[in-house]
């Protein structure tokens, strides 16, 4: 097998059930409980019984051996599982093992989870190492690499903090039509807000920043053969690749030009599909630099040309563009890994285009005749970069 | 290099070792002539084991920059920077000497050893003129 031949995962695998748990504020839940609770939702949105499960896929930031813990904790006994941490793209990674893992025959049916009490046990939380020649000088991360890549960015593209900030305001008009959003019920942001904000790390304040909420997540999914039985409409897996090339975002090689570049070619290449084919787009946006970087990185323009892309509320509601239709993770959900959600919306705009009720949102937020949509994650310091590719079955 | 690595320091710690001393030593691989930081046991890549540690040249420029906040009572707001050494690798540093928020990208620097947490660390100040 070679390169031409990467696209024998394509509409080979689907997911068949999906939800969400515990999302904005969980006081009194435990992560794992959390996480549990979006397996067994998710477990009869699709139909399918727990002990049917062979494949736990799972990454948080409370558990070194999650996929084992999980396994544990719902009773089952996998044959295969995978807790890789790459950040908060792992679970976009996960989707791609699983296929691998399903195609292969090794497993029947695979869930993929997460699960974050952050918020309503003090913040943001972590288990990341201390970085060799980094901790010393005490950067704030993951905030600090950020606005590293952000200043880089407005210095090589002649980008100001109010291009960042566009991209905060359309996330919140996003939100605005999303019962499920953390910030549903607070009301549109202006420029002038998100400049005003707090500073955190320049040039970046509170509202270039995700939300720092609870939630879990989860999604089955099963080959393409199966999924037909099932009680939703199946959403198949067209494409998917990652790639990473640094840990750290000393190492990083360009900070304006991220690994995404090279995981959605190869997405999308597998898909037979280009991104100017996706009628939704999803992006992790932990901050609003990136929403700028992955739509050059996965080829919606060319590098520099999104400071005018996002102009004039372009990938809000109203907009030409349909990203991060949930509200992303500036706006909706962000418990510390937002990949799963990544994932969720992507999959759900599909499966409300097709006649599944997946929750009510308000005039515009369902995307019309939506076939296709890409889920991008991204995990470290703009380190792990992972490109899904969904569609409905008339797009295999 | 023995198997057992007795009565050797890794490059980390020789690193450290170096700043002790007063020295800002990088790592160069002598069969590419190629610097490279942070130092590694082999040239990232390809592997090279020919390595050898230089000191430094102590220039370098502002790659990117931020002005990190924090409250007054903690220490107050501080700088960190990439810098971009002469020799060509990228390192994460802090620039004083001015404003946290006052340092510019292509700025020219220069490194200085200096004691941040107790320990040796590489400053940079912005070289004048």
């Amino acid at each position: 097998m070679n390169q031409n031949d990467i696209n024998n995962l394509r509409g080979k695998t689907a997911v068949v059930g999906l939800a969400e748990s515990g999302c904005g504020m969980a006081s009194g839940w435990s992560a794992m409980e959390i996480m549990a609770n979006s397996v067994h939702d998710a477990l009869d949105d699709a139909g399918i019984k727990l002990n049917e499960v062979d494949g736990v896929f799972a990454a948080t930031a409370f558990h070194s051996m999650a996929a084992m813990s999980l396994s544990e904790y719902l009773g089952l006994k996998p044959k295969f599982a995978d807790g890789s941490q790459i950040g908060g793209s792992s679970f976009l990674s996960h989707i791609l093992t699983a296929a691998l893992a399903l195609d292969a025959g090794l497993i029947n049916v695979a869930v993929v989870a997460y699960g974050s009490n952050q918020k309503s046990i003090g913040g943001f939380k972590t288990i990341s190492e201390a970085m060799p020649y980094e901790a010393q000088y005490e950067p704030r991360m993951p905030v600090t690499a950020y606005a590293l890549a952000a200043k880089r960015y407005m210095h090589e593209f002649g980008a100001s903090r109010e291009d960042l900030a566009n991209v905060a305001v359309s996330a919140r008009d996003w939100a605005l039509l999303n019962p499920r959003a953390y910030t549903y019920d607070k009301g549109p942001l202006t420029i002038e807000d998100v400049l005003s904000a707090r500073p955190i790390v320049d040039p970046l304040g509170k509202l270039d920043c995700c939300l720092v909420t609870d939630g879990g997540a989860a999604v089955i999914m099963t080959r393409s053969d199966r999924a037909k039985d099932t009680k939703n409409t199946p959403i198949y897996l067209l494409g998917a690749a990652m790639e990473h090339h640094h840990r750290m975002v000393s190492e990083m090689p360009d900070l304006v030009r991220t690994s995404a570049i090279d995981s959605s070619q190869r997405a999308f290449k597998m898909s037979s599909y280009k991104a100017t084919d996706m009628d939704t787009i999803q992006l992790y946006d932990a901050f609003t630099i990136n929403t700028l970087l992955f739509l050059e990185d996965l080829g919606f323009c060319k590098k520099g040309e999104a400071i005018e892309l996002v102009k004039n509320n372009n990938i809000g509601p109203s907009g030409s563009l349909k990203v991060n239709t949930n509200g992303g993770g500036l706006s909706c959900v962000h418990p510390g890994m937002y990949g799963l959600f990544v994932t969720l919306e992507a999959i759900r705009q599909l499966r409300n285009s097709a006649g599944d009720n997946v929750g009510e949102r308000s005039g515009g937020g369902w995307i019309d005749n939506a076939k296709l949509s890409v889920a991008h994650g991204n995990g470290g310091v703009l380190s792990s970069q992972v490109t899904n590719v969904w569609g409905v079955s008339e797009t295999l | 290099m023995p198997e057992n690595l007795k009565g050797l320091v890794g490059p980390e710690q020789q690193f450290k070792n170096y700043l002790s001393e007063g020295k800002f030593m990088i790592q160069r691989c002598k069969s590419l002539d190629k610097f490279f930081f942070h130092p590694r046991v082999a040239f990232p890549g390809t592997g090279e084991r020919d390595l050898e540690w230089v000191e430094a040249s102590r220039i370098g420029t502002v790659h990117s920059t931020t002005c990190n906040r924090r409250l007054p009572e903690k220490g107050g707001d501080f700088n960190l920077s990439l810098i971009t050494l002469d020799e060509g690798p990228r390192m994460m540093a802090r620039v004083e000497g001015t404003e946290p928020d006052k340092v510019q990208i292509g700025q020219k620097v220069k490194a200085r050893i200096s004691i941040l947490n107790g320990e040796p660390a590489v400053i940079f100040d912005i070289l004048q003129g």
